[in-house]
């Protein structure tokens, strides 16, 4: 992992120092709430529906023990004992206090973490695929390139007052686990025919009002040519980006008003320009941050332990199935820690959990941690034969919902219950989809599906690119959601379809309830996911089982 | 046509806790809306609201949000979102609901 230089903790130290006088004179009067708010929110703190939020950046999703611990202390020191994973990778404290807003900041600094954009119109905190040097089907490891980003892009002189915010996901996987389609930017680490690693740029891609697909700007960049080549494309987004209305500022909007060819030959234009101002200390730079993520030093010992609990504990069995995936190394396993469990907010974690998941990190997961998009907790490396002991802690914390990639592994954003830009609840929605879903007992027969809840228009909750998405909408003063099915969120990115009139709250879980009743009566067998019958069949057969007194009304 | 006024209070966040709070008859702010001010005239609600975002070393974002006399007289909320910003999330007993037995 990382470790910051003499520079990056002088750096933050002076930031938070900064910060702490801004908000003594937000507080003494000397700042208006129009000076002071860019200012907060470049410090990641949103005022919201009941509180000040703060929004902690967790750098590519991946964390240590003693930052794990450090986000516990701020539960239970600053906020009411929990703290919301989102789909940013970031951790949202929903209750914090103006005036301790600062202490929270010096503490977070003393474990190298800060909340610097984590909001605001800048380059926002960097995302990765939360496998990122575990996964067994990645070229590299993606996050020395997503530190190198993360300092480049720190307090860029030329990024802090754009047009609208940029965000940046990088992968290095063969499945995309980081929805690099869906970003401002997205580099995907790539090999060419000579065997040479570099990158493909994809730009333009978003959710929100105006969802879009990225598109390929380049197919190889080779590395040196990275972080210029990065900062040619902001540099001409935040030239010709518009920013007569916020609605139409980002760059998946530039990109489709100008088309992605004269995109490309503006930015070979500017790269032109700036690759030489890149003397390669940037590169100097990459080769001491690729040391700081070398592999752990893996063990190999016998399995033995795993493969007899597997055999013999039906439960563990089950967690094991839907909770681990494939780790690179021999005897290992990446173990996902649900946050999910049926009826709780999904990403919430207890300062206690977070405790527990620190310790287990330190004991049996070479002091790594991983937070998913998908508001999951990740120990990236376990070795198989620890994973029984781990099962047992994970248990007395509440942690063992076996449930990664079912119908109750639901990303939710805050929605109204907390966001003052949300138009309805999405929380509530998630929980009683997930109760209902245990109820029935039919979460492991229904097999891979993915509901994705936003709470308004701008789509923190991914609700897009869900194979089954749910909107919450403000209709005429009431609550409504709006369904779009056939998503995807991978490799294979896809905008669902809209299925048709919304549903009342009290009527969006029945409706999903005959949804999925109806995919099961339509799979062709037990193996075709409901993405997959989807695909094969489109969306009639499915409307049929969401609007059934349509169809009794047509017939 | 201009459309008809309806009845309002002036709320907004406090600068320091971050919470929901409500303009009084006097002058003050309450953390409860049945202790609010209904305005009815709209004249005097836009007067009021012009003061209460002068206040900038109390109070953020003051707006004016429809509300209606309850049941009990008092200031209720009309809109689902000032209903939630009166007690607080659905997910947890946290927020006014829990400060507070008089919502």
């Amino acid at each position: 992992m990382y470790k910051y230089s003499e520079f990056d903790s002088a750096f933050l130290a002076e930031r938070n120092r900064q910060f702490r006088a801004q908000v003594e004179r937000r507080i003494d009067g000397s700042l208006t709430e129009d000076e002071f708010k860019p200012l907060r929110l470049m410090n990641g703190v949103y005022l919201q529906l009941h509180a000040y939020m703060l929004r902690v950046a967790i750098p590519y999703g991946t964390l240590n023990g003693a930052q794990m611990d450090t986000l516990a202390v701020l539960a239970d020191k600053w906020d009411k004992g929990y703290g919301h994973f989102t789909t940013r990778q970031n951790i949202q404290y929903n209750w914090p206090k103006l005036n301790d807003i600062p202490d929270m900041l010096d503490e977070l600094a003393k474990v190298e973490m800060h909340a610097i954009q984590t909001s605001g119109n800048t380059i926002r905190n960097v995302t990765a695929d939360h496998f990122a040097g575990a996964a067994a089907d990645e070229i590299e490891d993606p996050r020395p390139i997503a530190e190198l980003i993360r300092q480049w892009s720190t307090d860029h002189p030329e990024f802090q007052f754009m047009g609208r915010k940029f965000k940046i996901a990088v992968s290095a996987g063969v499945k995309d686990r980081a929805v690099l389609k869906a970003h401002d930017l997205a580099v995907r680490v790539v090999r060419n025919e000579a065997g040479d690693v570099g990158y493909q740029i994809l730009v333009g891609g978003g959710l929100g009002r105006t969802p879009m697909i990225g598109k390929v700007l380049h197919d190889f960049l080779p590395r040196a040519d990275l972080l210029p080549y990065i900062e040619a494309v902001v540099s001409v987004w935040n030239q010709i980006g518009r920013r007569d209305n916020k609605y139409k500022a980002r760059i998946k909007i530039t990109v489709h008003e100008h088309g992605i060819d004269d995109i490309r030959a503006r930015v070979d234009e500017r790269f032109a320009l700036v690759r030489p101002t890149f003397d390669g200390i940037d590169q100097e730079l990459f080769a001491e941050i690729q040391a700081h993520f070398a592999a752990p030093n893996f063990n190999s010992k016998s399995t033995e332990a795993f493969d007899t609990k597997y055999k013999n504990d039906v439960l563990f069995r089950s967690w094991a199935d839907t909770n681990l995936h494939e780790h690179r190394a021999d005897g290992y396993a990446i173990v996902t820690i649900s946050t999910k469990k049926q009826g709780a907010t999904p990403g919430d974690a207890t300062a206690d959990q977070m405790r527990t998941m620190a310790e287990l990190a330190r004991n049996f997961g070479h002091d790594e941690l991983r937070i998913s998009h998908e508001q999951n907790v990740i120990l990236p490396h376990v070795h198989k034969s620890d994973l029984p002991a781990v099962y047992a802690a994970l248990r007395e914390a509440d942690l063992h919902t076996a449930n990664i990639g079912l119908i109750s592994d639901i990303i939710a954003c805050p929605g109204m219950d907390y966001c003052a830009l949300a138009t309805a609840r999405s929380i509530p929605v998630a929980q009683q989809i997930a109760t209902r879903f245990d109820e029935l007992k039919l979460e492991h027969d229904i097999g891979h599906l993915q509901i994705k809840i936003s709470g308004c228009i701008n789509a923190c909750g991914h609700h897009h690119v869900a194979h089954i998405g749910i909107l919450g909408l403000d209709r005429a003063g009431v609550e409504n959601y709006q369904i779009t099915l056939g998503g995807d969120a991978t490799w294979n990115a896809a905008i669902g379809e809209r299925a048709g009139p919304g549903f009342a709250y009290d009527e969006i879980v029945p409706a999903i309830e005959r949804l999925v009743q109806g995919y099961l009566n339509l799979r062709d067998n037990s193996d075709e996911t409901f993405i997959d019958a989807y695909r094969r069949l489109g969306l009639a057969p499915f409307k049929a089982y969401l609007y059934p007194e349509a169809q009794a009304n047509a017939a | 046509m201009a459309r008809a006024f309806t009845p309002k209070v002036v709320t907004a966040n406090h600068l320091l806790e971050g919470d929901v709070i409500y303009l009084t008859n006097s002058g003050d702010w309450t953390r409860t809306l049945c202790d609010a001010i209904l305005l009815t005239d709209e004249a005097d609600a836009d007067l009021r609201l012009l003061e209460a975002t002068k206040q900038v070393a109390t109070v953020v974002g003051a707006y004016l949000a429809d509300a209606a006399t309850g049941p009990d007289g008092r200031p209720a909320p009309t809109h689902f979102r000032e209903e939630f910003r009166r007690t607080g999330p659905s997910n947890y007993f946290h927020g006014k609901q829990a400060e507070t037995s008089n919502v």
